[in-house]
């Protein structure tokens, strides 16, 4: 007989994986939709932020403060790769920038390990990992916790987006930053603040990440997770950037477990790429993509 | 574009006499020489990378599909190789060379199918799954690798008609050879129609198909061929400069570093591929000694990988912003600089 009640787990603890996903593409979103950039170094960022936060934790300073100061150094990072990168590429083509943020994901990927040092460090954020059992399903208190940090922090940036002159800035500028020019919007400072505001989605992602996986190396490749979920989602939409998240996360899980199986297992690397490519063939910008329309 | 300026501004016959030279150098005082550090750690490797180089600049740089999978196709061409190498012992080394970098194609075509519908950055995440799906095949089925447990594959002894190429002046020699041919016949393919129209497809993917260039025909060809390059040269990677490869060392790091070698080295452009490699296999060797002086014992391996990523990812930066065109751009200056003055003198 089918274990149904086991399909409900694999299907919860996907779509509870998922949101970590979202979570790490949402941070993308923001910088693509602001500046039509992909910034392939949000990872880094992801690993520099939690690397700051446990060695100042490691260094017995409280978690709030810990917190404060790394909030802090996210800021001036997101303040000077405006300053130093964006601005003088500004009008190169799209892909120069996903190119620069190549590099400047090893330079900050260099940093953080020559500044902290390269090994594994724990982080702890107080929550037990004991699953809760809710009829009969085991679902992980970590998981729910994760989830619901992410899901806050998605409705924070959609009251953000509607309510804040800061939110509505970006959101001209994402629909036509000529106009928003125009009607004397500050590009730079916009899109400084659009990095502050992803490396507070970095701070945040890199926090549950590392308490689930350990703060290390590894940490900057959750990225890869991250990209078949933008394909998905499409580079422009917060909303694709968490079905998308979902889906993959359910995706992946169902694969694993049902159909890896038949290939000996650890298909859970491609099985992502997989569905967003075949998606992708049917609809070129994903699921929630702006429709790109070219002038010739 | 390609050779042109270097012997551009030399009669033709100080250009075929530069290149008389350059062989003479390459061929025979090199490996006659040459010390067989500077052969094994320097220049085999450099002609691998290089060759890798020259297969993405054809892909990226000039049809302008950003590939992020080319590890992949490195350990394709390795993989491929070897298995022929194994399972077809009757056939030279040559045509395993040739036929593994044909399968390398086969692989890169079908990756590379999504280009017809993606751009961009949709098309560059999409490469990944070449990478990674790669990867996984060739740890997952022990076919590939003769059941090693660990994927882990030994080369063969390079012997072509007899002549086995074991010291590492054979190594290189041998490299040298391949990578000499498999660069002439790019440069050739570069010039032909096919070679215009990657570069209409990049200039203008819609323009391109209105004054019918055929956009299908074109990528595909543009993926086969850089796979078929990348392939080969990831079989020159794993037995003439490594000889012991397992899949792991064809992970993304060599895609982006790959990558680097021609935006460094400059983009659309094979000399640049060259310069290129021979910057990024030369730096780190300067890095870690320049470091070491400096620094003494706190510049560890550690210390230096780190600095090793800061400082290649700030020349990347620093390339996109100040020379788009890469090294070659400052050569082709640096080259004008020197010879104009001795045209004044002379006219």
């Amino acid at each position: 007989m089918f274990d149904y009640q086991f399909l409900i787990e694999v299907l919860v603890g996907g779509l509870l994986s998922g949101v970590m996903y979202s979570l790490v593409a949402i941070g993308f979103v923001l910088i693509y939709k602001t500046s039509g950039v992909l910034n392939f170094a949000q990872g880094a960022m992801l690993l520099f932020a939690a690397l700051t936060f446990v060695s100042l934790v490691e260094r017995a300073i409280s978690f709030p403060l810990a917190f404060a100061i790394t909030l802090a150094i996210m800021v001036v990072l997101g303040v000077s790769v405006e300053r130093a990168v964006l601005r003088p590429l500004v009008n190169e083509p799209p892909i120069t920038l996903f190119m620069a943020t190549l590099g400047l994901s090893y330079v900050i990927e260099g940093a953080a390990q020559l500044l902290w040092g390269t090994q594994v460090h724990g982080l702890d954020i107080g929550i037990s990992d004991v699953p809760l059992d809710i009829a009969g399903v085991f679902i992980s208190r970590f998981d729910l916790f994760a989830a619901t940090v992410a899901g806050s922090l998605v409705a924070l940036f959609a009251l953000f987006f509607r309510y804040t002159r800061t939110g509505l800035s970006f959101r001209a500028v994402a629909d036509d930053p000529f106009a928003a020019l125009a009607v004397g919007l500050r590009l730079p400072r916009v899109w400084a603040s659009v990095w502050t505001a992803s490396g507070i989605v970095a701070l945040v992602a890199g926090l549950l990440w590392g308490a689930r996986l350990g703060v290390q190396f590894s940490l900057s490749l959750v990225v890869l997770k991250a990209l078949p979920v933008l394909v998905l989602g499409g580079f422009d939409s917060i909303a694709g950037a968490i079905i998308g998240g979902l889906l993959i996360g359910a995706i992946e899980k169902l694969a694993e477990v049902y159909v890896g199986p038949l290939f000996g297992g650890g298909i859970e690397a491609w099985a992502a790429y997989v569905v967003a490519l075949v998606l992708l063939l049917v609809r070129p910008s994903g699921l929630f993509g702006q429709k790109l329309v070219e002038r010739v | 574009m390609s050779a042109a300026p270097l012997t551009a501004q030399l009669s033709p016959g100080a250009g075929a006499f530069a290149i008389v030279v350059g062989a003479a150098i390459a061929f025979g005082a090199v490996p006659l020489f040459g010390s067989d550090y500077l052969m094994d750690a320097v220049l085999t490797p450099f002609l691998a990378l290089a060759l890798a180089a020259v297969g993405l600049n054809l892909l990226t740089g000039y049809a302008g599909q950003v590939s992020l999978g080319s590890a992949a196709f490195l350990a394709v061409g390795a993989y491929a190789t070897y298995n022929l190498h194994l399972r077809l012992p009757q056939l030279s080394l040559i045509v395993d060379l040739v036929l593994a970098g044909l399968v390398a194609a086969a692989i890169g075509i079908v990756f590379g199918l999504p280009s017809l519908r993606l751009r961009g950055f949709y098309l560059a995440v999409s490469t990944l799954a070449a990478q990674f799906f790669v990867q996984w095949a060739l740890t997952k089925f022990g076919w590939f690798s003769n059941d090693n447990p660990s994927g882990v594959i030994d080369a063969p002894v390079l012997s072509v008609a007899g002549v086995t190429f074991t010291s590492p002046a054979g190594r290189y020699v041998f490299s040298l050879s391949v990578v000499v041919v498999a660069t002439f016949l790019t440069l050739r393919l570069l010039r032909s129609q096919s070679g215009r129209n990657f570069i209409a497809v990049r200039d203008h993917e819609l323009a391109a198909k209105v004054i019918g260039v055929p956009l299908l025909r074109t990528k595909l060809l543009a993926f086969g061929v850089s796979s078929f390059l990348i392939g080969i040269a990831g079989a020159l990677w794993a037995f003439a400069y490594l000889r012991t490869v397992e899949p792991a060392g064809f992970n993304l790091d060599r895609s982006f570093q790959i990558l680097f070698i021609i935006i460094i080295g400059g983009l659309a452009s094979l000399r640049g591929a060259f310069l290129g490699a021979a910057f990024i296999v030369v730096f780190p060797l300067i890095l870690s000694r320049a470091g070491a002086a400096l620094l003494g014992g706190v510049f560890d391996s550690g210390v230096l990988e780190m600095s090793q990523r800061i400082v290649v990812g700030m020349l990347i930066i620093a390339f996109l912003i100040a020379e788009p065109r890469g090294l070659i751009a400052l050569w082709d200056r640096l080259w004008r600089v020197v010879t104009r003055p001795a045209a004044i003198r002379n006219t």
